[in-house]
């Protein structure tokens, strides 16, 4: 288990020793700032909560996480040190999760640098602090499920474009299955039981839950369930493509 | 008693291409096995699956008899391997990536500082310990692949080409690192240059479309090529064809070929069935008064007998 973390600390301090965590954190919290106080007209809105924070996190995370995690493996692979990584006395499972893990600290440093946002709305008026940290955990547990994805598309190929390009695609599909563009594309002529069990495959689903404030277990059982998902097909295609 | 690397009917294949047929050897402690072959014979495959890297299509590897499948872990903690081309991570310096394979190979503490510190110093990287990798020279960025290689002094060493692109000088400290470390480990090293076979293996395995083709000493192979036990002999003042005439009517001479360089003849002398005919030649030519200006055994080229079992399929 030990290995885990030793792989995930040189992942992490891999983001740190270039410029991809810099830039990433500052684009990160200009763009929440942005999409809250522009979009989300949070002072027309005169509450004190930050759920138009987090309902843009789905989107922010469509196109600032696959960016984070299209070099974890491409990039491993493209300089061959995945020939390196895998002849050390490590598992599979240790490797993969040692990344995974690395990716989604840095994603927790990077939220938790918008506490401002947060001293905010506790200076303008008096919010849910539970909603709040609800939402941050929930958050936390969606970026995971991106992660997840962006990592095993990352194992697919040795050019980290694709691997944006692809992880973005996926990402789509996974948070527009809630929305009525696709839905209703299929509720007027497909059985209601598979419409549901479309949207029930949402990010939006579960996240507007926790973003509320509300933390069902069968959402943080959907989450984890396809970060598990996704980092077993991860190993998996590791397994398969590493000779090529 | 099974060897400390036992290697049973290996084979790998690549869609169209069988890569590595069925090959099978072992190598014990104090051996150095210097792996030849031409591009895409299937060196560097049969080396990744020796580390665990890529499984096997079909036969076995077994490090101290445990099966490297079976238990990858274990076993890998046997081995130090240098992958062809010695990739690194670019960003980290020397300094933290030796840091981190040797947390990963379980070493923590002073006793980490010390094994790095004792390698650094075994590869003379100390000067550029705090710089980012990829700013090292070549020779720097191998000597780092090397590194964390030997870093816990494994019983198994696997070193794909650990002299390719170096300088001449680099070669050298490269081969004498190879050297001593050899009394108390397994080397497995592949190389395209011959020289360095005979500078630091003991063992030659020579494969061609991935299946060996010879196995043996350095001196066992040498003695097949047709230069083996053949004569030199440079001779001045004599006629080029009395002398080659004279030569080839020695009894255990099989041909002699002569040229003539600078006023002198300077003749190869060719033997039957490959036995010593250095006495038959300088018996005649003291019989005959020749003014000897050279006379030398070959040992027989390395490079010769390569390219014969390489290329005669």
């Amino acid at each position: 288990m030990s290995s885990v973390w030793i792989i995930a600390k040189r992942e992490l301090s891999g983001y740190f020793t270039t410029p991809i965590a810099y830039v990433f954190i500052v684009i990160f919290l200009f763009l929440n700032g942005v999409f809250t106080f522009y979009l989300g007209s949070f002072f027309e809105r005169g509450q004190a909560d930050l759920i138009t924070f987090f309902g843009f996190h789905p989107w922010l995370y469509l196109a600032l996480i696959p960016a984070l995690t299209m070099r974890l493996w491409a990039e491993e692979r493209k300089a061959g040190t995945i020939e390196l990584l895998l002849t050390l006395p490590v598992s599979m499972f240790e490797a993969v999760l040692g990344k995974f893990l690395a990716t989604w600290i840095f994603a927790a440093i990077a939220l938790s640098l918008t506490f401002p946002m947060w001293l905010t709305v506790n200076y303008l008026g008096q919010p849910d602090n539970g909603v709040i940290l609800a939402s941050y955990f929930g958050s936390l547990l969606m970026a995971g499920a991106y992660i997840a994805i962006g990592s095993c598309i990352s194992a697919l190929t040795k050019n980290q474009v694709i691997a944006f390009v692809i992880t973005v695609v996926i990402c789509l599909i996974f948070l527009l299955s809630g929305f009525p563009l696709v839905l209703d594309f299929f509720s007027g002529w497909t059985p209601e039981i598979l419409v549901r069990a479309i949207s029930g495959l949402s990010f939006l689903t579960y996240f507007d839950d926790i973003s509320k404030g509300i933390i069902e277990l069968r959402d943080i059982v959907y989450f984890v369930s396809l970060i598990i998902f996704w980092l077993f097909a991860n190993a998996v295609l590791i397994e398969v493509k590493k000779a090529d | 008693m099974a060897a400390l690397v036992e290697i049973n009917h290996l084979t790998k294949r690549f869609s169209f291409l069988t890569a590595v047929d069925d090959i099978s050897f072992g190598v014990d402690k104090g051996e150095v096995l210097g792996f030849l072959g031409p591009n895409g014979a299937g060196k560097s495959t049969t080396m990744k699956m020796i580390t665990g890297f890529l499984t096997p299509d079909a036969g076995k590897v077994q490090i101290g008899g445990v099966d490297i499948v079976d238990q990858a872990v274990a076993v890998k903690k046997r081995i130090g391997y240098l992958p062809e081309g010695a990739p690194l991570y670019p960003d980290m310096t020397p300094a933290a990536f030796l840091h981190f394979v040797g947390a990963v190979r379980g070493f923590s503490g002073e006793e980490l500082r010390k094994r790095i510190r004792d390698t650094v110093d075994k590869v003379h990287l100390t000067s550029v310990l705090e710089q980012s990798i990829g700013t090292l020279s070549k020779g720097f960025k191998r000597r780092v692949g090397i590194a964390q290689a030997i870093l816990h002094d494994p019983e198994v060493l696997i070193l794909d080409e650990p002299t390719d692109g170096l300088d001449p000088n680099q070669k050298q400290e490269v081969r004498a690192l190879i050297r001593n470390m050899a009394t108390d480990k397994a080397i497995i090293l592949s190389t395209h240059i011959l020289e360095e076979v005979d500078a630091v293996c003991n063992r030659v395995i020579i494969v061609a479309d991935g299946k060996i083709v010879a196995d043996g000493t350095p001196s066992q192979l040498e003695a097949k090529s047709p230069h083996h036990n053949a004569v030199t002999l440079v001779v001045s003042d004599v006629d080029q064809r009395h002398v080659q005439q004279q030569l080839e009517l020695l009894t255990g001479v099989a041909s002699a070929q002569c040229v003539v360089q600078d006023n002198c003849v300077h003749c190869t002398v060719y033997p039957a069935n490959g036995n010593p005919i250095l006495a038959a030649v300088s018996g005649i030519a003291r019989e005959r008064a020749w003014n000897v200006e050279e006379l030398h055994v070959q040992r027989g080229r390395l490079d010769d007998v390569f390219r014969t079992i390489t290329t005669k399929e």
